[in-house]
Order: C-alpha cells, then sequence, then structure tokens
C-alpha cells in the first residue's frame, strides 16, 4: 500500500481533466493506497461550499483526504468558513512535507 | 526538525507568464527553509527565471517610478534561495537545460547556476529521495 499526494491546480469549471483526475485519486483509494488530493492555485475553486459540482464530495466519500491551499485560497476570496464539507485547509509546506517522506507525489 | 532530504524539482513554465512559476518558487523556498538539499532542472521557458538581465521598471499609467512599482524579479528571488541555502550549509543546485537556453538566448544567468542536459535531470531524480514535475499545460 503506497500513500499518493496528487496535486491539482486546475479548475474544475475550465478543464475537464480535473474529473478524469479526482477519478484517479478514487481508484487509487479503492486499490488501498492512501490518497491525498491537493488543490493549489486555481484548483480551489471547486472547495467552495456552493461550488456547483459533485467532484469532491464524491472523493472524500470515497476516502481521500482534500486539501485546498491556505495562499491559493486567500488568493481568490475563498473564507475558511466557506469551504466544502470534508476539505482541510493546509499550508503550501504539506507538499514538501509528504515530498521529503517519499510519497509519490503527481502535478495536475 | 525533519532528517534533511534531497528534493529534486522540474520546471517548464517561462517567468511572468503562469502562476506555476509562483508556486514552484514558493515549494522550492519552503524546501530551502527546511533545510533539505533541492535540485532544481528548469527547462523550456523556465530557463528565463534566472536571466539576469530582468529589471524593474515604472509604471507610467498609474504614476508609479520603478522603486514604488517595486516589479518582483524571479532572477532575485532565486538568487536570494541559493544564498539562503549555503547559509543553512545545504545546496540549491539549479541547472538550466543548455538547448533550451541557446534556444531562447538566455546565456546570462545569474550567479549559481549552470547549463546542463536531461541527463542532469535523470542524475538528479536517480539520486533524490523525491521529485516532482510541474507540467506546463
Amino acid at each position: 500500500m503506497s500513500t499518493y499526494l496528487l496535486i491539482e491546480s486546475r479548475d474544475a469549471f475550465d478543464s475537464k481533466d480535473v474529473a478524469a483526475y479526482c477519478d484517479l485519486a478514487m481508484q487509487l483509494t479503492h486499490g488501498g493506497h492512501n490518497v491525498v488530493l491537493f488543490l493549489v492555485q486555481n484548483g480551489v475553486f471547486m472547495a467552495r461550499a456552493d461550488a456547483q459540482t459533485q467532484l469532491l464530495q464524491k472523493a472524500v466519500s470515497n476516502g481521500v483526504v482534500v486539501l485546498a491551499e491556505e495562499f491559493s485560497l486567500r488568493e481568490r476570496g475563498v473564507s475558511l468558513q466557506g469551504l466544502a464539507e470534508g476539505v482541510e485547509c493546509s499550508p503550501l509546506d504539506r507538499v514538501v512535507e509528504e515530498m521529503a517522506k517519499g510519497v509519490n507525489v503527481i502535478w495536475h | 526538525m525533519e532528517a534533511k532530504k534531497t528534493l529534486t524539482f522540474a520546471i517548464m513554465d517561462a517567468p511572468f507568464e503562469q502562476a506555476r512559476s509562483t508556486t514552484a518558487l514558493r515549494l522550492i523556498g519552503i524546501a530551502v527553509q527546511r533545510g533539505h538539499d533541492v535540485n532544481v532542472f528548469a527547462y523550456e521557458g523556465a530557463v528565463g527565471l534566472t536571466f539576469s538581465k530582468q529589471r524593474i521598471h515604472a509604471n507610467e499609467i498609474h504614476g508609479r517610478n520603478a522603486e514604488e512599482e517595486n516589479h518582483p524579479l524571479p532572477h532575485r528571488w532565486i538568487a536570494s534561495l541559493i544564498k539562503e541555502a549555503s547559509q543553512n550549509g545545504t545546496k540549491l543546485n539549479w541547472v538550466n537545460c543548455g538547448l533550451c537556453v541557446d534556444e531562447r538566448g538566455a546565456d546570462d544567468a545569474i550567479e549559481g547556476v549552470r547549463r546542463g542536459t536531461p541527463a542532469d535531470f535523470l542524475a538528479f531524480a536517480e539520486h533524490s529521495d523525491n521529485t516532482l514535475v510541474i507540467p506546463t499545460r
């Protein structure tokens, strides 16, 4: 069993690939792996509570840990209170921490 | 304090064009600040990040002189990270892809940066604890 840090930088409303990336995250959890989906840059837009997408709710309910990068949220005016259920805020440092642990890290 | 690791980053975006460049430099900065040895292989447009001839400019539309405009320059950021790594007793090895430098005429890089080839990136990755590739869109 491995751990994956999947970094999502793209806006789900701008790129259809984001849905496929979330599917990848869920396939990995179904395969018994630990998966963290780390939203950064415009990827944090889908972390808003009122975003019209079910991608993150589906990922969370399938065992994916979903984090939204603190600075990206602040840049885009998304408050911590406005985050979707199951999404946590995280500093970018988390990426370096996970890299140092040897986690499989992929940028999308 | 976490154990010192060797982390490699491969980046490709030119300066001033994409948020990826800023995020990449933030990640590299965090890795340096945390005391890791860091390798960076800059490919394609990313070789422009260390171009020493970037310079600040005024903003006449908004009535700001060059100092007031305070335009950030990637080469200054990278130079400060190279210095910080040295002061920490760690390394920030920054390699620009040589052919990419030639294509773009970006020969004048800041001190502490060298040109290399994809073989350097392979060597970095093979001898690192982890590698993150940040591709272009």
